[in-house]
């Protein structure tokens, strides 16, 4: 009798000591599902979704407070690659948050902007260069094309060329090839 | 010595007909400096190259136009003296047909030489000489372009034992190195000595196929029992140039995928390349010219050696036009090349052959039909990929299983594709899933910047508002505490002691 309540004693020190060492040592931080779901999101920042960012509309979907299809710049695909991470059914694009628009960067033309700052306070990811009173300028690279530096903008002095196709981004396209019409007088073969 | 002897056969490849002697029956044709030379920028693997030069500008032969911008980059040099005419977007070849940043030189023909120096890397050491070497403007001429620089500074941290002189020019069609053998094998040895003593290697070997007597021969010639260097004759087999293919041929060496053959203590180089070292380091002059071969459907096919930026339009204009006017022409080999977009372009380091099309390349094939899983193209592939299978995942865009099944490994020798009974254009379909598999990386390293600026700005917002709070925190602690507000409130107090006398002295009344 009391070799076996020392027995299950000793186990529960020893499992108690090893769940609360792993608990410790292998500490989640986080919430490793709203990780996955960022990382399938473009960044773009827009706030297009309705969410101030990517990771907070991230943190809905796993909430289940937002839905799978509020992401235009993320495009059918990353409803797709959300759908499977989720296991939920493909919807297409909800278009009440926008359309999916070819990749852009915003322009400020330079001979109109009055250095109000408007647009650095909007931009989501610092990509624009300037002070107060002094020439603003994008940071073409860091630049995600979200957009929110639009509006804000009092001289309208910010455009969104899109990026054109160069020798460095261009891609092999899908083999598309003809397909001969078939001669009708010609027999056809049975199976 | 029996392994010297053995020859190691890989999987597949091809036996296609060589159509080699078209353009070997005449010397290489020295062609005399153009009107116009047009030099592209992006002429090789890696960063575009910064320009140091502006319009206006008097060059020197052999001046630094373009400097190389990081490691992974290539310097441009003037092929010849002249003023720079312009800096503007032109045609190059590039599959895509678009336009890109090119320098315009128009040369004075007098063909004046900046001040050349020989290099004494034994003296300067091999540091001092890789750095030289970055601004050398040298790539590889096979056709790869990678900067030879970066092949020769590996060493460093791998120990290489045996150079590999690619000789072996797979291709059907292109010559350019079998002439270049045959005539300067001189100056290729002296060379294949000098990058043997830049490596450290202890031996060299040049992996060379049995279609080229003639250059064998040359190449004989020089090679003694007693030297370090031996000639290895391959089959003919396509694509027996390729590096790792070539590595396995002569060596029984198989590198495994995403090594590099200096991990193994091998390194290649090709033959143009190898002379082009030489030529740098003992004369001093940088990558200014090449052999290209045009061959194919034209009235007097025939190898050039000309000036980077030399319009290709000329040269085939030289070689009396085509025969059969059908105004396609293929830039490389037939199997891996691709159709020229326009032939109003100039020769850079990467244009080792451009073939007018015979009229069986143009010829519509039949129609592609479904896959068979014949397999064939299994059997033919030299890496022992699936093809069947990578091309079943690139047509459905299921990338990830793409890459499971080694698509970057595709060399893309295009030996499936020739083999293909149902005429499907698998190498298209590879290239596709390649470069939308690239586009992609690059997007997710983008969306990687724009989190961590995001979330750093996040973090900004939050600290500037928390430091606006404690200062403002910090001023109404300060100002109870002043001199000054205790003075205010002395007097306020003198003040309110005052008003109360008079009240006082109104009551009295």
């Amino acid at each position: 009798m009391l070799t076996s309540i020392l027995i299950i004693l000793f186990l529960a020190v020893i499992i108690g000591l090893v769940l609360g060492f792993s608990s410790v040592q292998f500490k989640v931080k986080g919430d490793p599902i709203i990780e996955k779901i960022d990382s399938i999101l473009p960044q773009t920042q827009c706030g297009q979704c309705s969410y101030p960012g990517c990771k907070p509309y991230a943190t809905a979907i796993a909430k289940g407070e937002a839905d799978i299809n509020q992401c235009p710049p993320g495009g059918e695909a990353g409803v797709r690659a959300l759908a499977e991470l989720m296991g939920v059914e493909y919807k297409p694009l909800n278009e009440s948050h926008g359309i999916t628009k070819a990749k852009a960067v915003a322009f400020i033309d330079e001979d109109t902007c009055i250095g109000c700052t408007l647009c650095i306070q909007a931009c989501p990811v610092d990509a624009i260069l300037g002070a107060a009173k002094q020439m603003h300028t994008i940071i073409e690279k860091e630049c995600t094309g979200c957009e929110l530096c639009l509006p804000p903008c009092p001289v309208d002095c910010i455009t969104m060329p899109e990026i054109k196709e160069d020798t460095e981004n261009w891609k092999w396209k899908y083999p598309v090839y003809n397909i001969n019409k078939t001669d009708s007088n010609k027999p056809k073969v049975s199976h | 010595m029996n392994l010297i002897d053995k020859i190691f056969k890989f999987n597949g490849g091809i036996n296609a007909e060589t159509k080699k002697n078209i353009s070997t029956s005449m010397a290489v044709e020295k062609i005399e400096i153009p009107k116009k030379l047009i030099l592209p920028l992006r002429q090789h693997i890696g960063n575009m190259p910064k320009i140091k030069v502006s319009t206006g500008d008097y060059v020197l032969k052999g001046q630094l136009i373009a400097e190389a911008d990081g490691n992974v980059s290539a310097a441009i040099h003037a092929p010849t003296s002249g003023e720079i005419k312009s800096i503007e977007k032109l045609l190059i070849p590039h599959p895509s047909g678009l336009p890109d940043y090119c320098i315009v030189i128009a040369p004075d023909m007098k063909d004046q030489w900046i001040k050349k120096s020989s290099i004494d890397w034994k003296k300067i050491g091999l540091d001092q000489t890789i750095k030289l070497l970055l601004n050398s403007g040298i790539v590889g001429l096979g056709g790869a372009a990678f900067p030879s620089h970066l092949k020769l500074g590996l060493n460093r941290t791998n120990k290489i034992d045996t150079l590999i002189v690619n000789a072996a020019e797979c291709e059907p069609y292109i010559t350019c190195d079998d002439m270049l053998m045959r005539e300067k094998s001189e100056e290729l040895m002296k060379g294949i000595q000098l990058v043997q003593e830049l490596l450290g290697a202890k031996e060299t070997i040049i992996g060379i196929e049995d279609n080229k007597p003639e250059a064998l021969d040359k190449i004989n010639f020089y090679i003694n029992k007693k030297s370090s260097i031996t000639a290895k004759v391959v089959p003919t087999i396509y694509p027996s140039g390729d590096a790792k293919r070539l590595i396995y041929l002569i060596n029984g060496i198989k590198i495994p995928k995403q090594k590099r053959a200096a991990e193994y203590g091998i390194q290649m180089f090709n033959v143009a390349t190898i002379i082009a070292i030489y030529r740098f380091i003992n004369f001093g002059e940088p990558s200014l010219s090449r052999i290209v071969t045009i061959t194919g459907n034209l009235h007097k096919p025939r190898n050039y050696e000309v000036l980077f930026g030399t319009s290709l339009k000329d040269l085939i204009k030289k070689s009396g036009g085509q025969i059969n006017k059908n105004n396609t022409f293929i830039m490389g080999g037939p199997m891996m090349g691709f159709k020229l977009p326009s032939i109003d372009i100039s020769v850079t380091k990467t244009m080792n052959c451009v073939i007018s099309a015979e009229q069986d390349m143009i010829e519509e094939k039949n129609e592609p039909l479904p896959c068979i899983r014949c397999s064939k193209c299994a059997e033919a592939c030299p890496v022992e990929l699936q093809p069947q299978e990578l091309f079943w995942f690139s047509k459905s865009d299921q990338f990830e299983k793409a890459q499971n099944y080694n698509l970057f490994d595709c060399i893309e020798c295009g030996c499936c594709s020739y083999v293909c009974p149902s005429n499907i254009p698998l190498v298209q379909f590879y290239r596709y899933a390649k470069s939308e598999i690239i586009a992609d990386n690059i997007a997710k390293e983008e969306a990687g910047i724009a989190r961590d600026r995001n979330d750093f700005r996040i973090l900004r917002l939050e600290r500037e508002k928390k430091e606006r709070a404690e200062r403002n925190a910090k001023r109404k602690l300060e100002s109870s505490s002043n001199d000054k507000s205790k003075l205010i409130e002395e007097k306020r107090a003198e003040i309110a002691a005052a008003l109360g006398r008079i009240n006082k002295d109104e009551k009295i009344k």
